[in-house]
């Protein structure tokens, strides 16, 4: 089986041998200790395991570890530039956008990979962006506000 | 180990949570943890139902029996509070610690709290029926309010000089005539003392909280946006396998034939069969899951009931139950102008708790510690203890804050699952259930038959009111209203799959039930439903939340659109009080169904935390919506047919409507707890707002999960 011996994690080299089919969260959270990405459904329907890929969202629970070999990887740890948060955490905490917090990295990722992509979403792209991620604390007013409230502080460390 | 049929872990919600005895816990040789506190003062509450009155000494004598709670003030002055509560999202930890900080008169970051680790923290029966705001907040208000007068007397003894004089305030005890001042710290050096006060010592009145009563933000916000914050499922020890379970094809099924030779022959891979109990542990998860896969098993399924005959089977199973009565509803019935028989049904639902549930067990000489995800810690020890015969001394069990309960989280299996693997592997083994197996062996919700008949006058004077519930349980099963007949009936029931608490637990389909009756009742007599509930309604603060939701709304200006409905509804649970105004439109050809806007009023006495509490209303107003609407567990002989996200639906961003929250604060009344009332009101608003749009009356829950029938 084809093995995967070397990855790329906010912005370092990380050594691990893998098996590539495992999935790129397992990988991420057994063998590297990067928690922040969660397990919610295993098949892509929750959005808990968000990771990016080269500034895109990505569910990491689908995602063979074999096809992220390479490629620049963003974890919730790596989000913030070196000991600061991103605008997006900031609005986070700002909007209180977070009860029990387990869907809240996934949420910010998929949230900074639409930011990435378009700076000042409408209210429609922001739902359109977000509709694959599951909040079942019911805090979607609350993040919707974040977005929004990152957005206009520009949206980018 | 032995296996556990569907039928004994059936257990009725109501009974379950908030009757089950507060027994005698305090069974374990504390004197070990108290000496690792070291020096400083430590004031330990008696549990509300032990008034032993004060009592002062060294550390580790003349303890209460039953402990409420005790907080430590170190040398160096950091305070440590140690309470049985855990910490699921509702912001508990954010709350007690405004509590503690409040009587402290303390910086909100000099307190800590250590939560749910049993052996550390006194004896709890576990956080659900929203008891935490009011029995361990005010338990913490009197602890902190002692440990204040303690350190008071401290600073008095070391000036010479009279207690009165003496002021708290920023983490210092000053003296405002000489300007002495000293921090907590220099007061507890070199002492060690203990100070055991009774469950109804003063404490700070709302009307004259500080710290309380603000929207202070959750306590480690940064953790949770950072991804540094360790889950139940994110803890990890050294050398720790992965556990995966085998799990049988239907409920009430038997291994009869097992085969382990693959898995084996796997290297590094732990097999494990213990009567009905099969799995594997394996240094990662994918080959865990493999090394469960390749487990060869036959099993002998039992028949089981199925979701088409579920209504019919709960009550043909019934027991009479123990009517409550008041007058006599057949006067009552026999004097009415009209008359209105109803049955609203009501279908099990999922937590769905984002985080499934997850452990990490490590044995060690004969003591076991778990790390795990439950609003019971020291119920799951028990859970522990039982089923490996171990006395509860020797199980610890620690809860890291976690992804979510909502009532789901009571039951030990998966800390039970991971500790039978670790014993067997002789290391630490990490079990994370997966979606489908959170959804099927878990448990539900309750379903529910509940049947309404019900009498007024002309004037629209409620005469009669008789409920019959079949299974989904009694809370909120009376009404709030004005009835001088009533008969009021839970029937306890075989349940075809196993249920527990849930959020609100049965309140939310009493509360359905109850206030649709009330909307088709309104229309019989032609009266504006929010018209008729207030005169029908005694209860002022009843009155109070339904005009303030009804005032925010524009319900009496409200402008009828093609499509577009509204309704209305309120409830009392819980010592909170509840009414929520909906507005949805419903397609025209299609029937789907956009809920456009919800406003809801809500009233929990005194507001701890506005933020927190919006916060809360509006994740119920969101979890609700799923149940109402299109949130349901589908099952057949056994099976559950829809274990997945892709196959239950639940409630998402485009799902959501606007959500506007009226809080009404009542600082002269004492705080209740507000993280599960606010869910009863929003499938009634939105059944009646549906009938109001397209005069389809919708009676059983969820209403529309493939749209309403038009025309
Ligand atoms: S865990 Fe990957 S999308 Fe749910
Ligand atoms: S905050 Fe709990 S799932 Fe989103």
């Amino acid at each position: 089986m084809a093995r995967v011996t070397e990855l790329q994690v906010n912005g370092a080299r990380r050594r691990i041998d893998a098996e590539a089919s495992r999935s790129l969260l397992s990988v991420l959270r057994d063998d590297l200790d990067l928690t922040g990405a969660k397990y919610g459904c295993g098949e892509g329907q929750c959005g808990a395991c968000t990771v990016l890929l080269e500034g895109q969202a990505v569910r990491s629970c689908v995602t063979p570890v074999g096809t992220a070999a390479g490629k620049a990887i963003t974890t919730i740890e790596g989000l913030g530039p070196a000991g600061r948060l991103h605008p997006l955490q900031e609005a986070f905490l700002e909007a209180g956008a977070l009860q029990c917090g387990y869907c809240t990295p996934g949420m910010i990722l998929s949230g900074v990979a639409l930011l990435l992509r378009n700076p000042a979403p409408g209210e429609a792209e922001i739902v359109r962006a977000m509709q694959g991620n599951v909040c079942r604390c019911g805090t979607y007013p609350r993040i919707l506000t974040a977005i929004r409230l990152a957005a206009k502080k520009g949206g980018r460390p | 180990m032995s296996d556990t049929p569907v039928k004994t872990l059936a257990f009725e919600p109501e009974r379950y949570e908030l009757h089950a005895p507060a027994a005698y816990h305090f069974d374990l040789d504390r004197r070990e943890f108290l000496a690792s506190l070291g020096g400083g003062i430590l004031v330990v509450l008696a549990a509300p139902a032990q008034q032993s009155g004060g009592h002062r000494g060294g550390f580790g004598r003349g303890m209460p029996q039953q402990i409420g709670a005790w907080l430590h003030i170190a040398e160096d002055g950091g305070v440590t509070v140690y309470t049985g509560k855990v910490e699921v999202g509702q912001n508990a930890r954010t709350s007690l610690t405004e509590a503690v900080a409040e009587e402290l008169r303390a910086p909100l970051a000099t307190v800590r709290l250590v939560m749910g680790d049993t052996d550390l923290v006194p004896f709890d029966m576990g956080t659900f029926g929203s008891l935490t705001t009011p029995t361990m907040a005010p338990q913490l208000h009197r602890a902190a309010a002692a440990a204040r007068e303690l350190l008071i007397g401290l600073a008095a003894e070391k000036w010479k000089t009279e207690r009165g004089g003496l002021a708290v305030a920023g983490g210092k005890v000053t003296n405002p005539a000489t300007g002495q001042w000293a921090t907590f710290g220099e007061l507890t050096r070199g002492r060690k003392l203990v100070e055991t006060i009774a469950a109804d010592a003063p404490v700070t009145p709302a009307e004259r909280w500080q710290v309380a009563g603000r929207s202070t933000p959750k306590v480690k916000g940064v953790d949770f946006v950072t991804g540094r914050h360790r889950y139940p499922s994110d803890i990890r020890r050294p050398g720790m396998l992965y556990g995966a379970v085998l799990r049988a094809p239907s409920f009430g099924a038997k291994l009869a034939s097992f085969n382990d030779h693959a898995a084996r022959a796997t290297p590094g891979v732990v097999v494990v069969r213990d009567g009905e109990f099969a799995g594997v542990a394996a240094p990662d998860r994918e080959a865990a899951e493999r090394a469960v896969r390749s487990l060869r098993a036959e099993w002998k399924a039992a028949a089981q009931p199925s979701e088409g005959e579920l209504f019919a089977y709960l009550k043909q199973h019934a027991e009479a139950g123990s009517p409550r009565e008041q007058g006599s509803v057949a006067e009552g019935m026999a004097a009415a102008d009209h008359k209105l028989r109803q049955t609203y049904t009501v279908a099990y639902i999922a937590h769905v708790p984002l985080e499934p549930r997850a452990a990490v067990a490590e044995w060690n000489g004969g003591r076991l510690t778990v790390w795990t995800g439950t609003q019971r810690p020291f119920g799951v020890r028990g859970e522990l203890a039982a089923a490996f015969g171990l006395p509860e001394d020797r199980v610890r069990v620690l809860m890291p804050d976690m992804g979510s309960g909502y009532g789901g989280k009571h039951t030990g299996e998966c800390a039970i699952e991971a500790a039978r693997l670790a014993r067997a592997a002789g290391k630490p083994v990490k079990l994370v259930w997966t979606r489908e197996e959170e959804f099927t062996w878990a448990y539900f919700r309750p379903a529910g038959v509940i049947e309404v008949a019900s009498g007024a006058l002309a004037d629209g004077s409620l005469l009669a009111w008789e409920v019959h519930n079949y299974n989904s349980g009694a809370a909120g099963i009376g009404t709030p209203y004005h009835v001088p007949h009533q008969r009021i009936v839970f029937h306890p029931t075989e349940s075809p799959l196993r249920q527990g608490s849930y959020r609100a637990l049965a309140a939310t389909a009493n509360h359905f039930a109850r206030e649709s009756h009330m909307d088709e009742l309104a229309r019989t007599l032609g009266l504006d439903p929010l018209v008729f509930r207030l005169k029908n309604c005694q209860d002022p603060r009843l009155a109070a939340v339904l005009e303030a939701a009804a005032g925010r709304f524009g319900w009496k200006h409200r402008k009828a659109a093609p499509g577009h409905g509204f309704g209305v509804a309120a409830g009392f649970e819980k010592g909170d009080y509840v009414a929520t105004c909906a507005e949805v439109a419903v397609h025209r050809t299609t029937g789907q169904v956009r809920v456009v806007r919800v406003v809801e009023a809500f009233e929990c006495g005194a507001v701890v935390n506005p933020d927190h509490l919006r916060n809360q209303i509006e994740g119920s107003i969101s979890m609700g919506l799923g149940g109402a609407l299109f949130e349901h567990i589908e099952f057949e002989d056994g099976k559950i047919l829809n274990p997945r996200l892709s196959r239950y639906r639940v409630p998402r961003f485009r799902d959501i409507p606007k959500i506007e929250v009226v809080l009404v604060d009542r600082k002269d009344l004492a705080s209740a707890g507000a993280g599960e009332t606010a869910i009863v009101g929003i499938a009634p608003a939105l059944g009646n707002a549906i009938f109001d749009a397209c005069g389809t009356r919708l009676r059983s829950l969820p209403m529309a999960p493939n749209g309403v029938r038009v025309g």
